[in-house]
């Protein structure tokens, strides 16, 4: 693989945005028949590399070479003609038009500029069985398939344009187990078809299980470039991170010295919603962590929200323990103390235009009434004192949050809930698409949190590393239906994953 | 089989087929084809500039300017004609291009300074209502042969039944606007675009040409229907097509186009008119009512039609969920 040419080369990239280093000096290349992840934490300039690539952002200096050839990139259009194309999280197609449409849009087969639609129905269905073993129905609407089919369906579209580079940015995020591994297998089965895969992912397994190659970009520098099998997995995380790590097995996890955990701050009985979930029982003390383990859709959100009263509940009682009080609805739960930091921040969180500190204070306001405002001097102090606390970057309060990393937007989001000192934090996915350090320094307040303040969570994750380091108790759910309560000892990556997998358990 | 996503339509066209029935069983003289002609002869305009407007809400934006254009149409032909003894055959053009170009420039202003078309296109319906009465603040009535050979001649068929010229030229245009949605990639690029602008970019689609062409092709609908509305009424008067648009908007909702974009169809437009045409004739049959109804009727049913539409996209995406 060495003696090959690459067939995309990026040398010396830099980008300037006013104010910002972006870019400076970076460097890419990209082989035929490999996958070659990019790696970083949230800003270290992964997405404006990718942004570039793309012909989104224009690079103030540097060349990009394909095939040898420098191009010059004007627009995502011109992009997609040389053969980059790019599959997003968030998946770029239109949900309105049917699957087949959305992979010939733009390029229809037509007679005399009339689209034949049979033509193109059964050239999606050739091409989807093909080369990546999908049956479905074509002519169905995008939006009727999960998120997994979708993203295959933009490989799809991707690969029929005849790309020669194929940019997946985070495509797993939003898959459960069984579809990334589908995926994977796509995966590989391209690059040994020759294509040339960049791939961008949080998940440090996928990283390894995938790439032959790993670029590191850190503060908008580039770091190295290495083989994945050179490269052990700790020399990774710290190099993106530029420091030694301990955080990642510097949790003490003792129920010693723990106090109050047996005092139950709320308690569910039988609760459940017909078709949701299935009736459940589930009591969180107070000062406790109880985690949430199963796959994507196995109702771990739904019995969160149940917890939050969003949802109706239509069987079983919610019950605080120390007033007898019920939740019933979301502002009955916020009066009783409970918060909800939802797992997309994007549309149920952050305000974009709004600063850190106006998405700071925003819950706390509401709380007081529109017409009491919290004086400035105070607002300020609140900020401050959790920007600091939290460690949030920039440090400006006057900072529009939408100029910031996704973990510090999450930062921001816990910051506004933590200063309305809730009993209960309900966390769904609070470290999703964000990078190694900022995820250890969430998990870190979490355990201090609970510890110091007795705040107890409810703490949603898909991954399992990270339920099982921060949880006094774990309960899993498996198919919309709560299966087991694993507690102190028993919890181990191992046994969790086993329960989900439905391994050996007996247990009800 | 039937598709689900086929849905609104069925339920536009079954509303219009119950009203008729139901108008049939009531009225003596109601079951007759040239009543549903009649439909058509006095909704022809109308039905010509809805087809213009549900590609733009078909593309996510809207156009408030169809009205006034209608208007400064019939009011630049009756000056022009009357007043300055120009040939039809010159004016038609004229104010066609003059409709197209209004609408041009009104997309190129959403485009690329990105504001919203709600008041872009509200700023273009003052405009050219007010341009109407820089020409005459009177009405300017058409004496000339073609346009009242137009207004007057009867395209019979079977049955001693008859319909008018426009009629004619808003079928057309129902036939060519059916084509262009769906067999040219201009139309389809319009659905994407309204299914997700932001994808429709990073798909590589031409997404300013057709965001343009969108309001170009609504600006030259409404000129066309202007042109037909003086056929209609032989006459230029600056408050024609008093709150036209609306109506337009009315009938592409209850036609089954989603306001919000990327799903919608011409023929239900089609029917979406036809059902506020036979709302007005079983209004007139009725004969004691006041014509106020009409709007009365039309709005009790833009309610449902809004609501059942929310129902129907807030089960589709929660089946995804």
């Amino acid at each position: 693989m060495e003696e090959q040419r690459p067939i995309l080369q990026m040398t010396d990239i830099h980008k300037q945005f006013p104010g910002v280093k972006a870019l400076s000096n970076v460097q890419f290349r990209l082989f035929p028949g490999e996958v070659h992840a990019l790696m970083g934490e949230n800003g270290a300039g992964k997405s404006t590399l990718i942004k570039v690539l793309t012909g989104v952002y224009a690079n103030d200096q540097g060349t990009v070479e394909l095939e040898g050839r420098t191009i010059s990139l004007q627009s995502p259009q011109n992009a997609v003609e040389l053969g980059i194309s790019t599959v997003y999280q968030e998946v770029n197609l239109c949900p309105n038009l049917s699957v087949a449409e959305n992979i010939f849009i733009g390029r229809e087969p037509r007679r005399y500029g009339r689209i034949l639609w049979k033509e193109i129905n059964r050239r999606a269905s050739q091409l989807l069985k093909e080369r990546l073993q999908l049956q479905i129905d074509v002519t169905k609407p995008l939006h009727s398939y999960s998120v997994a089919i979708q993203q295959l369906i933009a490989i799809a579209r991707a690969l029929d344009v005849s790309a020669k580079v194929l940019i997946l940015d985070e495509p797993t995020s939003s898959l459960d187990q069984n579809e990334v591994k589908q995926l994977f297998q796509i995966m590989n089965q391209l690059k040994n078809e020759g294509l040339a895969i960049l791939f961008v992912t949080h998940f440090l397994d996928q990283v390894y299980e995938m790439s032959d190659r790993i670029t590191i970009l850190r503060n908008g520098e580039f770091v190295g470039e290495y083989l994945a099998k050179d490269l052990p997995r700790i020399d990774l995380v710290s190099k993106m991170i530029g420091k030694e790590l301990h955080m990642l097995e510097d949790i003490p996890k003792t129920t010693e010295g723990r106090i109050g955990m047996d005092e139950v701050l709320i308690q569910a009985t039988a609760l459940g919603r017909q078709g949701v979930i299935a009736p459940f029982s589930l009591q969180i003390g107070k000062g406790e962590v109880v985690g949430l383990a199963g796959l994507l859709g196995s109702g771990r959100t739904e019995l969160a929200r149940l917890f939050f009263g969003a949802d109706r509940t239509d069987q079983g009682e919610l019950k605080l323990g120390d007033v007898g009080g019920t939740v019933q609805s979301p502002k009955q739960a916020i009066n009783q103390g409970i918060a909800f930091c939802s797992e997309n921040r994007k549309t149920e969180g952050i305000i974009e235009n709004l600063t850190i500190r106006e998405n700071i204070i925003l819950a706390l306001q509401a709380n007081r009434g529109l017409f009491r405002t919290i004086p400035r001097k105070k607002q300020d102090e609140i900020a401050e004192e959790y920007i600091k606390k939290l460690n949030i970057k920039p440090s400006n309060p006057e900072h529009l949050v939408k100029n910031l990393s996704g973990g510090n937007q999450q930062k921001v989001i816990l910051a506004r809930w933590l200063i309305m000192q809730p009993k209960l934090l309900i966390l769904d996915e609070p470290t999703r698409g964000i990078d190694v350090g900022t995820k250890a320094e969430i998990q870190k307040l979490v355990i201090s949190l609970s510890r110091e303040q007795q705040m107890s969570f409810l703490f949603i994750s898909s991954e399992l590393e990270e339920v099982v380091r921060v949880s006094d108790r774990i309960a899993i759910l498996r198919d919309r239906k709560k299966i087991q309560e694993m507690n102190g000892q028993e919890i181990s990556q191992h046994n969790v994953l086993q329960a989900i997998a439905g391994g050996n358990s007996t247990h009800g | 089989m039937l598709k689900k996503q086929y849905l609104p339509i069925i339920v536009t066209v079954a509303l219009f087929m119950v009203m008729f029935v139901a108008g049939a069983f009531r009225y003596t003289g109601f079951f007759s084809l040239q009543v549903l002609l009649n439909l058509l002869i006095d909704n022809a305009f109308l039905l010509i500039v809805a087809i213009g407007m549900t590609f733009v809400i078909i593309s996510g934006g809207i156009d408030l300017s169809v009205g006034s254009m209608i208007a400064l149409t019939t009011m630049v032909s009756a000056s022009l004609i009357q007043n300055v003894g120009w040939s039809p055959w010159v004016v038609i053009p004229l104010v066609l291009m003059i409709g197209a170009t209004f609408g041009c420039a009104m997309g190129a202003l959403i485009h690329y300074f990105n504001i919203q078309p709600f008041i872009v296109t509200l700023a273009g319906m003052f405009l050219a209502r007010g341009l109407c009465y820089v020409i005459s603040i009177n009405t300017i009535t058409i004496n000339n042969t073609f346009y009242m050979s137009m207004a007057q001649t009867k395209i019979h068929l079977p049955g001693g039944n008859f319909i008018s010229i426009s009629v004619l030229i808003a079928l057309v245009a129902v036939a060519i606007g059916i084509y262009v949605a769906h067999y040219t990639r201009f139309g389809r690029n319009v659905y994407a675009l309204g299914g997700s602008e932001q994808s429709a970019v990073l798909m590589g689609l031409p997404v300013a040409r057709t965001k343009i062409l969108v309001y170009t092709l609504s600006g030259f609908c409404s000129a066309l229907s202007g042109v037909v509305f003086t056929f209609y009424m032989l006459s230029g008067y600056g408050l024609h097509a008093n709150g036209l648009e609306l109506d337009a908007i009315a009938a592409v909702v209850i036609g089954g186009t989603l306001l919000t974009g990327g799903v919608g169809y011409i023929a239900g437009t089609f029917f979406g008119v036809m059902i506020q045409g036979v709302i007005q004739t079983i209004i007139s049959f009725e004969g004691t009512l006041s014509s106020w109804w009409t709007k009365i009727v039309i709005g009790l049913l833009l309610f449902s039609f809004i609501v059942f539409q929310r129902i129907f996209t807030t089960r589709r995406s929660s089946r995804r969920g």
